[in-house]
C-alpha cells in the first residue's frame, strides 16, 4: 500500500495535491455545516472559552440585558479547535477571536462589533427579531 | 604618570637616595626602574649588615624578594589607579544623566497641569528601561491637551461670532477627529505599556478620580452634557436615554470582564508554600493575561469612541458644537482645579488646629 502511495506519488503528483486539497475542502465544509447547525439551535449562540474573559464580560452583558443566550466552551469540546479555526475564516482574521456571537443564525461578530451595535442602537430590534427579547 | 612611580618607591626604600623632581619629567620609565634597582642593589647590603654582611647568595636572595615585592607594589598601585579611573568615569556619566533629568522634569512643570505625576519614578526608572512609547505619549498628549485648548477657543469664537451651519459643522468635525487622534494615541500607548495607560497617571490627580479602564466613563460624560443640548425633541430624549443604557450596560459588562481577569491574575500569583519552586511557569501564565488588559482598554476605548459619535449623528451640528464645547470646558476647568489643589499653600495643612 505504501510503495503504491509513493508510485503514486512519484507518477502523478499533480493529481495527489489535487486530492488532499478537495479532502480538506471538504473537512472545511462539514465544519461550516456544523457551525451553522449549532448557530440555527437558538436565538443567541455565543462561541467561548471558559479562561477568557472578554468572553465572561460578553456573557454578562446579555445577562443584564435579560437575554439568555446558549453558549459553547470551545476549549472544552473536542472539535473546539476546528471550530475555532472555522470561526476565524468566517470573521476573515488570523488572530484568536473568541467570544463570536450569532443572533438568529447570523454572524454578528467579535465584542466591538456588538458593542458597535449596541451603541448605535441596532442590538435591541435585532434581538426582537430574534426572538431573544420581548418587551 | 608611570614615570614617577618608581620614584616613590625608591623613595621608600631609603632616605639616602633623594631624588629631584626635575629629574622625573625627563627619565623613560624603564631607565628609572633600572637605576631604582642598580642603587636598590647599592642598598641593600646597608640594611641588612648585622645578619648576613656582604654574603653574595644572600644578597641575590634578597634582591630577588624585593624585586618581587617592588613588582606586587607597581601592580596593586597600577590596579588602584585604574580603579580610581573608572570610578571618576561613573561619576561624570551620572552627572550628565542627572542634568538631563532635571531638565527633562523642568520641562515637563512648565507644562504643568497636563502631565501632573506623571514622572511618577516607577514609570522613568533607571535610563536603560525608559519606555520610549511612554515617553512618546507623555509628549504628544501634552501637545493633545494645549490643542485642546485651542479648539474650545474655536468653538467659543463660532458661536459668538454667529458663524453658519456649515462653518460649525466643520469645526464639529475637526473636534471629532482630534478626540480620533487622542484614541489613537492611547493605543500605541497601550501597545508600549498597557498598565501605565490604565493606571491613568499621564492624567491629572483629579482626573483620576474619575477613572474607569484607562479614561472615563461614556455614560458619566453624556450626563454631564446633558443640560447644555436643550431643548431637544422628544426622539432626541427616547435615543440619548436609549444610548445612556446601552453605554451603562456595556460599561458594567467589561467592568465584570475585568474583576475576573484580576481574580484570575491574584490566583496565578497564589504562592503554594509546599511547592514554592517553578514560579517561572506561573509568570508566563500571568504576563499572557496583561494582553487580555490590552483587550480591555481597546474595547473601553472603542465604547468611547461609539458613543462620541452616535451622539454626534442624534444630535443637530448646533447642539453637537456645544456638546463638545461642555465636554472641553469640563476638561478643562478639572484640569484647573487640579492645579489649584496641588498648589495649596502648606502652612494651611502643617499648622496645628488648637481645639479649646
Amino acid at each position: 500500500m505504501n510503495q503504491e502511495s509513493v508510485m503514486h506519488y512519484q507518477v502523478d503528483p499533480w493529481n495527489y495535491y489535487m486530492m488532499r486539497v478537495r479532502r480538506r475542502r471538504m473537512e472545511e465544509e462539514d465544519e461550516m455545516e456544523r457551525v451553522m447547525r449549532i448557530v440555527s439551535e437558538s436565538a443567541v449562540v455565543i462561541f467561548s472559552s471558559s479562561s477568557c474573559c472578554m468572553c465572561h464580560a460578553m456573557k454578562s452583558l446579555f445577562c443584564g440585558m435579560g437575554v439568555n443566550t446558549m453558549v459553547h466552551e470551545l476549549d472544552q469540546d473536542s472539535k473546539g479547535k476546528q471550530m475555532e479555526k472555522t470561526l476565524m475564516r468566517l470573521l476573515a482574521t488570523n488572530s484568536t477571536t473568541l467570544p463570536v456571537v450569532f443572533i438568529g443564525g447570523k454572524l454578528v461578530g467579535s465584542m466591538d462589533t456588538l458593542l458597535a451595535f449596541h451603541v448605535n442602537g441596532s442590538l435591541v430590534p435585532l434581538l426582537k427579531q430574534a426572538g431573544a427579547l420581548w418587551l | 604618570m608611570d614615570i614617577y612611580e618608581p620614584f616613590q618607591q625608591v623613595s621608600m626604600w631609603g632616605d639616602s637616595f633623594k631624588v629631584e623632581g626635575g629629574l622625573n619629567s625627563i627619565a623613560s620609565p624603564m631607565l628609572l626602574v633600572n637605576t631604582s634597582m642598580e642603587n636598590k642593589s647599592e642598598f641593600i647590603p646597608h640594611e641588612p649588615r648585622d645578619s648576613s654582611g656582604a654574603d653574595q647568595e644572600t644578597t641575590n636572595k634578597d634582591d630577588s624578594k624585593v624585586l618581587r615585592r617592588l613588582a606586587q607594589n607597581r601592580e596593586a598601585a597600577r590596579k588602584s589607579r585604574l580603579r580610581k579611573k573608572a570610578y571618576v568615569q561613573q561619576l561624570e556619566t551620572s552627572r550628565l544623566k542627572l542634568m538631563q533629568l532635571e531638565i527633562e522634569i523642568g520641562r515637563a512643570r512648565k507644562q504643568g497641569m497636563y502631565t501632573g505625576n506623571a514622572l511618577d519614578t516607577s514609570f522613568m526608572g533607571s535610563s536603560e528601561t525608559i519606555n520610549p512609547g511612554v515617553v512618546a505619549f507623555e509628549i504628544e498628549y501634552g501637545n493633545w491637551v494645549e490643542e485642546q485648548h485651542r479648539w474650545n477657543e474655536e468653538l467659543r469664537n463660532a458661536f459668538q461670532t454667529n458663524a453658519s451651519e456649515v462653518q460649525l459643522h466643520l469645526v464639529v468635525q475637526s473636534v471629532l477627529n482630534h478626540y480620533s487622534d487622542l484614541f489613537r494615541m492611547k493605543a500605541d500607548a497601550a501597545k508600549a505599556d498597557v498598565l501605565y495607560l490604565i493606571s491613568g497617571v499621564w492624567k491629572t490627580s483629579l482626573e483620576r478620580l474619575f477613572l474607569w479602564i484607562g479614561g472615563s466613563r461614556p455614560s458619566q460624560l453624556l450626563n454631564l452634557i446633558l443640560p447644555q443640548l436643550e431643548p431637544l425633541t422628544d426622539q432626541q430624549i427616547a435615543s440619548i436615554n436609549k444610548l445612556r443604557l446601552s453605554s451603562q450596560q456595556a460599561e458594567d459588562a467589561l467592568s465584570q470582564g475585568l474583576d475576573k481577569l484580576q481574580q484570575s491574575l491574584v490566583q496565578d500569583m497564589a504562592v503554594d508554600p509546599l511547592t514554592a519552586a517553578n514560579h517561572g511557569f506561573q509568570m508566563a501564565i500571568a504576563l499572557e493575561k496583561f494582553e487580555g488588559l490590552e483587550g480591555f482598554v481597546s474595547q473601553a476605548d472603542h465604547l468611547r469612541q461609539q458613543t462620541l459619535i452616535h451622539m454626534s449623528r442624534i444630535l443637530s451640528t448646533h447642539q453637537a458644537a456645544r456638546g463638545l464645547l461642555a465636554l472641553g470646558e469640563y476638561f478643562h476647568r478639572l484640569r484647573t482645579l487640579c492645579s489649584l489643589w496641588t498648589s495649596r499653600p502648606c502652612d494651611s495643612i502643617m499648622s496645628p488646629k488648637i481645639t479649646p
